[in-house]
């Protein structure tokens, strides 16, 4: 009995669970499976089409006889790349029509035209041409005829399919003169979004954790750029940075604190002079960072302010008594107390960080050396329409992804078994 | 000791009191005021003279008095004399004076003596110039795209810092933005597939996640822990190594330029999040009322339906709110999915609409406060379900 209890309950469970599961093992680990198909083919963008057979039928009345009529089918192959083998033509008539001269290719059938074609190559067209009349001699209502549509039916190779691999996307992407820098920018962006965003985080949740008028107005408009729609937030960043009439740099020039406007987003490099030692600062690479950081501290301001409500006020009241600064206190009570939290933003951020794609793109589309290995993804997959080489980059993202993944934890690990 | 202290106060309120000036100033600059200049050596040695003789006179005067007297003669001598400005410029010096003789009369020689005093100090400061800083930094671009949709392309060009708005205007000419996109960028339809889209994949998560999430909370099946771990490494997956492969297939299957498409992977993708945040609901329910319902030979539907369900609806709106939001602000799958412009998201149609250079900005930043005001009312009017949600560790971003 309670052996068919547990077998009933585990029925229901996986009745329960399937569909979610189905769900994201379909739209989540099966493209994650098939990148890797992908990425190890030479696939462009106007490959992945499949061909198809098409017809498009005109219907002429002929003018010296009503009760016949001219039908003109238009026959292509879809695709200027593949062929079509076996290309089926079924189309319908009323009954009481007869076919004047039949292609040897078709029979007339219970009122169906069925013809065989045979193979199409790439490009294929032809007029394919039939008379018909009726057999009574009536009048032929052609609006009847063109409301029936022919059916076309073929069997075309699918180049996602077939069975040639090639290593050629991967030796593009790893060998490419630009992956080390491509590579460099990607982890500067995560790197300075990541630990911008954690510093903000501990800076506004440490404010907003004392007691000030108007606290949980504050909260709530800390969240604003985390929870606004990207695309409104990088448009209105563009306009602000904008060099021509942007508000920014009207201001800056209106106080006479630059001369020329300066283009955030637009320019690679900026010359900056500092404590007598000249180095180039990545301008666009650097707004881009700035706006990522101004997005999502919030989440780490959320995080880092749950965990300091959750600190015991005892340990401040002591560290009071004994006399403590409030310096001491932040970094020998609070500190330590979040370090926790910390190191789990980091990794969650640093993964988001790593795959951001929106942000760089609506704002720079990825030019003036902010190009990111997702963006990379993109331009590689669609800009350039080489699907192949967008899964080959999408690999070595994951491959990047799960190393970190893999020396993050076993670096947490280790420090867990120290303490 | 006190000297030092005493010193360092003035220093640090002074700076103070440069920043918030500052910050007037520059709003001042955008209402068409033609201000060049900061004069910071004069708001400097103002705020040194009102730290000190704020310092000085101590509890002698009345506090209401001391502040409308400080503030009067700063107003007189920077905003009059030196600046010629106008009156709701200085009647905001005046405000901000107030507001900052308040803050510091709290200080006195007395309390400067105290231990530990300086850092007390900074930090006092630096809390209050932090709230000012992102309260600044955060809405200025909030204030700049709501301003910028109610002014006109002529304006702008003639002079880019002046965004006052004439509310005497004809209500038509004032909105004048929305009526154009509404009627010439169809806006209207594009507000209709977002909002069919958000509301479906909230529908479709929802009906997908709450048996799913019973499941995990509750019932003893072979690869439960697997389950509820993958659900966690699955969420952490990035959305952009999924494009190419789901791009390719929803090409060859048609479903590419489709609600339906979108649908579909926004559900999968909201999925991993919504199972996670309610089967941790469903662990609090207690288990008793299930038992009951179980001798009462009630089907897991029964269950479901008739007691999780109902004993859950904040967890289920909260979770519903979010998978709303993230719908709405999906931007990714919007932009690789539909290139036909009768099917556009409104994200992708302000995409779309700066694809083209001509588009007047005005345009672009009333389609970016359409977009951005209902996901902001949401948040504000819901922020306490949110909140908690939120540390759950949900919203991707």
């Amino acid at each position: 009995m309670k052996d068919t209890l547990a077998n009933t309950e585990k029925k229901t469970a996986y009745i329960l669970t399937l569909p979610a599961v189905i769900l994201v093992f379909a739209i989540i680990l099966f493209p994650i499976f098939a990148n890797v198909w992908i990425s190890f083919k030479e696939v462009e963008l106007k490959d992945i089409r499949i061909p198809e057979p098409r017809a498009k039928k005109i219907v002429k009345s002929i003018s010296e006889d009503p009760s016949k009529i001219k039908i003109l089918y238009k026959l292509r192959n879809s695709s200027l790349l593949q062929d079509i083998r076996e290309v089926s033509f079924q189309d319908k008539f009323p009954k009481n029509f007869k076919i004047e001269k039949l292609d040897q290719r078709c029979e007339f059938e219970k009122y169906t035209l069925k013809c065989k074609f045979g193979n199409w190559p790439a490009k294929y067209r032809e007029n394919f041409q039939v008379v018909f009349e009726t057999s009574d001699g009536s009048k032929i209502n052609k609006k009847n005829l063109k409301s029936t549509k022919p059916k076309l039916d073929g069997t075309s190779d699918n180049i996602l399919l077939n069975i040639n691999f090639t290593l050629k996307n991967f030796k593009k992407v790893l060998f490419d003169n630009e992956f080390l820098d491509l590579l460099l920018t990607t982890f500067y962006y995560t790197f300075f979004g990541t630990v911008g965003s954690i510093i903000f985080g501990i800076l506004t949740a440490q404010m907003v954790n004392q007691k000030f008028y108007g606290r949980t107005f504050m909260r709530s408009v800390l969240l604003f750029p985390y929870v606004a729609p990207v695309v409104a937030l990088a448009y209105t960043w563009e306009l602000l940075l904008d060099p021509n009439s942007g508000t920014l740099n009207s201001l800056l020039i209106n106080y006479q604190v630059i001369e020329t406007p300066i283009n955030l987003l637009g320019q690679k490099y900026i010359e900056i002079n500092f404590l007598g030692i000249d180095f180039k600062l990545r301008l666009a690479l650097t707004t881009v960072i700035m706006f990522e950081i101004w997005r999502y501290f919030p989440l780490a301001f959320l995080f880092i302010l749950a965990r300091l409500q959750a600190i015991p006020k005892e340990l401040y009241e002591a560290a009071d008594v004994d006399g403590a600064s409030p310096f001491q206190k932040f970094f020998n009570i609070t500190l330590p107390q979040i370090t926790a939290v910390i190191s789990i933003l980091f990794m969650i951020r640093f993964i988001w960080n790593f795959n951001k794609f929106e942000d760089v793109f609506l704002l720079t589309g990825g030019a003036s050396g902010t190009r990111t290995l997702p963006i990379n993804v993109y331009q590689q997959g669609f800009a350039i329409s080489d699907i192949g080489m967008g899964s080959a980059v999408s690999i070595v993202i994951v491959v990047l992804l799960l190393l970190f993944m893999f020396f993050y934890f076993k670096l947490l690990g280790k420090r867990v078994d120290e303490n | 000791m006190k000297t030092k202290n005493s010193v360092l106060f003035c220093l640090i309120s002074s700076f103070f009191l440069i920043f918030i000036i500052s910050i007037w100033k520059i709003l001042a600059t955008l209402q068409g005021l033609n201000i060049q200049n900061f004069n910071l050596q004069i708001i400097f040695i103002f705020g040194l003279l009102i730290s000190f003789a704020n310092l000085r006179i101590g509890k002698k005067i009345k506090i209401f008095y001391k502040s409308i007297i400080f503030s009067l003669i700063f107003v007189v001598c920077d905003g009059y004399i030196i600046q010629k400005l106008p009156l709701w410029y200085n009647i905001g010096i005046f405000l901000i004076l107030y507001f900052f003789v308040n803050k510091i009369n709290k200080y006195s020689f007395e309390n400067l003596k105290e231990e530990h005093s300086t850092q007390v100090i900074f930090f006092d400061f630096l809390t209050l110039f932090g709230i000012l800083f992102f309260s600044f930094v955060i809405l200025f671009p909030f204030y700049m795209m709501l301003i910028t949709s109610f002014k006109t392309q002529i304006a702008l060009l003639v002079n880019p810092l002046d965004f006052s708005i004439n509310f005497g205007q004809d209500f038509k000419d004032l909105f004048k933005s929305y009526f154009v996109i509404f009627k010439s960028y169809k806006f209207g339809t594009y507000i209709l597939t977002s909002t069919i889209v958000s509301v479906g994949t909230v529908i479709i998560t929802l009906i997908f996640a709450i048996p799913a999430a019973y499941a995990i909370a509750r019932l003893n099946f072979f690869g439960k822990t697997f389950m509820s771990t993958s659900i966690l490494i699955i969420y952490m997956f990035p959305a952009i190594v999924l494009v190419i492969p789901l791009y390719t297939i929803f090409s060859q299957l048609g479903l590419r330029n489709s609600i339906e498409g979108l649908l579909i992977v926004y559900t999968a993708t909201t999925l991993p999040v919504a199972i996670y945040m309610l089967q941790g609901y469903f662990k609090s329910i207690p288990k008793e009322l299930e038992e009951a319902a179980i001798l009462d030979k009630l089907s897991w539907f029964g269950i479901i339906t008739k007691i999780i369900i109902p004993l859950s609806i904040p967890a289920i709106s909260s979770v519903a709110l979010y998978v709303f939001m993230i719908a709405w602000n999906e931007f990714l799958f919007s932009l690789m999915f539909l290139d036909n412009p009768n099917s556009f998201t409104l994200s992708r149609a302000i995409q779309y609409l700066s694809g083209d250079a001509e588009t007047p900005r005005q345009y672009l930043m009333a389609g970016s406060v359409i977009v951005t005001l209902p996901v902001l009312f949401i948040f504000v009017y819901f922020e306490k379900y949110l909140v908690s949600g939120l540390t759950a560790g949900s919203v991707k971003g």
